[in-house]
């Protein structure tokens, strides 16, 4: 396959805090070095990685560092990577809205990108006029769009609108017009940044189903940025990891996908109490998680159906004691993100015994079926945010034998196992 | 306005011609680079987006009068209120005189002309801060905005010239006009496309400069009312033939502001009044708009490529 788009030595500056006096100093300075001494930018120096979460010495970082690969005609890439990974920097480039710093990229072909729906729509025009302006922003051509627009009326579902100006619509009614103009733009490359996360659930399905369609029958390249794995999952044949403004790995989409969610786990080595991204108000706070089997050792991973305890243990404040409601949840979520199961203390009483530093959640028999999981601690006093970690921990979980005859579950089926018989 | 930049275009064309010839050899067709260089204006890009104005000019239009009782009828109300204004105060107060014209005739010419340049001159100037959006979500040439703009304002113009036009017949009737047209009104596209380049040739450079320090559009916004002042609209220029300022005519420091020969040949052509500036001036006017205009694009277009950092 040739190649579609070519990404050389890609960087981005940016320089964070407000415009002030400083900005102009830093300005007439770099105009002195570049334009009367002929040096190098000397503000390229000292831009710092990426990382959103430390506090940094310069007031520069790059966005986006020394980016490189290619991506093949018809691939479909997912572009995955936490907030403030470079994702949508990225995507800017590509689509034109801002300039690199260093490197350049190439592309085949006409680029539209959606990085927003409905761009440039007007509240006083109505919606057919809308139709015209933002597919004319997107880059087609009037006899283009008159050509369509029966198509992307009828795609949107909002017929009987399309002559009211769109300040009457409901911002869900904006967004399938947004996305029906979108739909129908014919590029060679297509960027879309997370976009189908709006709407309702059918407009949702219709709008993957049609970039599906885009995507597999029409051999167009795609380059696509989502937090929903599973619309990744399904749309995407390669995948691109993005970490602290540097590619931190590419291939195709499932092995990037386990990748990126092993990634998030990196964190399990770190002492729970250390774990800087949290919220609440540290009423309690949650200090250890274990997960035994029903003789108190700790597993790489367990059976399905296995009998198992999950102890999480956490200090308490003096406000914890005079609390009259207190709680910890578990969520167990799966790769997808999706909550499967959840256990509360809520369900058993109102409060937590603070003194006793820990509560303890004995699962008879485990119902999650073969694959790996996630952990999410949530606690709760009077009413407020008292600690919240995400992904504090894995679970791994391998089907054996659960319904002890033998058999073997084939694959994919649903996350949990049901206790049940035949007769 | 389209005749000029057919124009541009062809001056650029051949350097196009040869930048088309070095990417088809490589076979890519986009290449996004951190700059480009100096004068590589892509004309025919927006060439390509014409159909983007023209829909930027139509939504101009009838966005600006929606739900208003009066509708397009503030672009007369407007002019009318500012040249009653401008006969108390200049004509009655501070007495000054109008070259033997109507004073409302005299006074809506200027205000015409003069609304028609400031209007386009702020538009303008503040593309990038009013579009930051749209602009940081698609790429277009972003140069589709200030054209829209200064041909949607060509609408406000056209009513507002049709104000002055009703006017003049009315006075021609009663008789007393002492105003009369002459082969000089012809040139009146001509000093129309002036104003619009000069307008557009200012603002794009402003805009460019604010980006980043809106010191210079709060700065930009009140010197605009006062070049108003320093152009012969609320005054005729002749009033100047006999002022020196340091040996130097003030009528000719007057000329040098490239608008003022624009106004009074305008001025000239339909009522008759004063003494036309002559050809030097007019052609100075003309050349001073075109490097203007120039220098503006060459400018917008650097700045254009990486202004959402800044804006």
């Amino acid at each position: 396959m040739p190649t579609a788009i070519e990404f050389n030595n890609i960087s981005k500056l940016y320089r964070l805090g407000l415009v002030s006096t400083g900005t102009l100093a830093h300005d007439l300075k770099r105009w002195w070095t570049i334009n009367v001494r002929r040096k190098e930018d000397p503000y390229l120096k000292i831009g710092e990685t990426n990382d959103r979460s430390t506090k940094g010495e310069s007031d520069y970082v790059w966005a986006l560092k020394d980016i490189d690969f290619k991506v093949e005609q018809g691939d479909v890439v997912g572009v995955i990577g936490k907030n403030g990974a470079g994702k949508s920097t990225l995507l800017k480039l590509l689509s034109k809205v801002t300039a690199p710093t260093t490197g350049e990229i190439r592309a085949k072909g006409r680029i539209g990108s959606l990085l927003e729906v409905g761009t440039g729509f007007h509240p006083e025009m109505t919606g057919r006029e809308n139709i015209y302006m933002n597919g004319a922003i997107l880059g087609m051509t009037k006899p283009e769009i008159a050509k369509k627009l029966d198509e992307i009326i009828d795609f949107s579902g909002c017929e009987r609108y399309i002559d009211t100006p769109v300040k009457r619509y409901s911002s869900g009614m904006m967004v399938r017009l947004g996305f029906a103009v979108a739909a129908h733009l014919d590029p060679e490359i297509l960027v879309v940044d997370e976009v189908l996360a709006v709407g309702d659930a059918e407009f949702q399905k219709k709008a993957i189903g049609k970039m599906q369609d885009v995507s597999k029958g029409e051999g167009r390249t795609v380059l696509f940025v989502s937090h929903n794995m599973t619309a990744v999952k399904n749309l995407c044949k390669k995948g691109v990891i993005l970490k602290n403004g540097k590619l931190d790995y590419s291939g195709d989409i499932s092995s990037t996908i386990e990748r990126y969610l092993s990634n998030q786990e990196e964190r399990s080595n770190i002492a729970i109490a250390d774990i800087k991204e949290r919220s609440g108000n540290g009423t309690l706070r949650f200090t250890d998680i274990e997960i035994t089997d029903t003789n108190d050792n700790p597993k790489e991973s367990f059976e399905v159906g296995e009998s198992i305890k999950i102890k999480v243990y956490f200090d308490s404040s003096e406000r914890l004691k005079d609390a009259s409601m207190s709680r910890i949840d578990i969520g167990i979520n799966n790769m997808m993100d999706y909550q499967i199961l959840w256990l509360s203390t809520y369900m058993f009483g109102d409060k937590l015994d603070p003194s006793k530093g820990y509560v303890q959640f004995n699962i008879p028999r485990l119902p999650l079926n073969d694959g790996t999981y996630n952990i999410n601690l949530y606690s709760e006093v009077d009413h407020e945010l008292a600690d919240w970690i995400q992904n504090v921990s894995k679970l791994k979980v391998n089907y054996r034998d659960y319904y002890g005859n033998g058999r073997i579950m084939p694959v994919g089926q649903v996350p949990v196992v049901l206790d049940y018989n035949l007769e | 306005m389209y005749m000029f930049f057919s124009l541009l275009w062809l001056s650029y064309g051949s350097q196009e011609a040869k930048l088309c010839k070095a990417m088809s050899e490589e076979k890519w067709t986009t290449v996004i680079k951190p700059k480009d260089k100096l004068f590589d204006v892509n004309i025919g890009e927006l060439w390509r987006y014409r159909d983007l104005i023209s829909l930027f000019i139509k939504r101009n239009i009838i966005t600006q009068y929606k739900q208003t009782l009066l509708g397009p009828l503030w672009f007369i109300i407007q002019p009318a209120l500012t040249v009653i204004m401008y006969m108390i105060v200049f004509g009655g107060i501070a007495g000054i005189p109008t070259d033997g014209v109507p004073r409302p005739l005299f006074y809506l010419a200027g205000t015409c002309m003069w609304q028609y340049f400031a209007e386009c001159l702020t538009k303008t100037s503040n593309t990038f801060v009013d579009n930051a959006g749209i602009f940081g979500k698609v790429y277009f040439p972003r140069l589709a905005v200030p054209i829209a703009n200064v041909f949607s304002n060509l609408v406000r113009f056209g009513i507002q010239l049709a104000l002055f036009l009703v006017v003049y017949t009315v006075y021609a009737f009663i008789g007393d006009s002492g105003a009369y047209f002459n082969m000089y009104a012809l040139l009146f596209p001509v000093l129309v496309l002036m104003l619009a380049g000069l307008a557009l040739g200012f603002g794009i450079i402003i805009s460019s400069l604010t980006t980043k320090y809106r010191d210079l559009q709060v700065l930009f916004s009140f010197l605009v009312s006062l070049w108003m002042y320093a152009t012969p609209i609320v005054y005729p220029l002749s009033q100047t033939k006999s002022m020196f300022w340091n040996g130097i005519q003030v009528h000719t420091l007057m000329c040098l502001n490239p608008v003022t020969p624009i106004i009074e040949t305008f001025k000239y052509g339909f009522l008759g009044c004063g003494d036309f500036v002559g050809w030097r001036w007019l052609i100075y006017s003309f050349v001073f708009m075109v490097v203007l205009l120039a220098l503006g694009i060459v400018v917008f277009n650097r700045v254009q490529k990486s202004f959402m950092d800044t804006v």
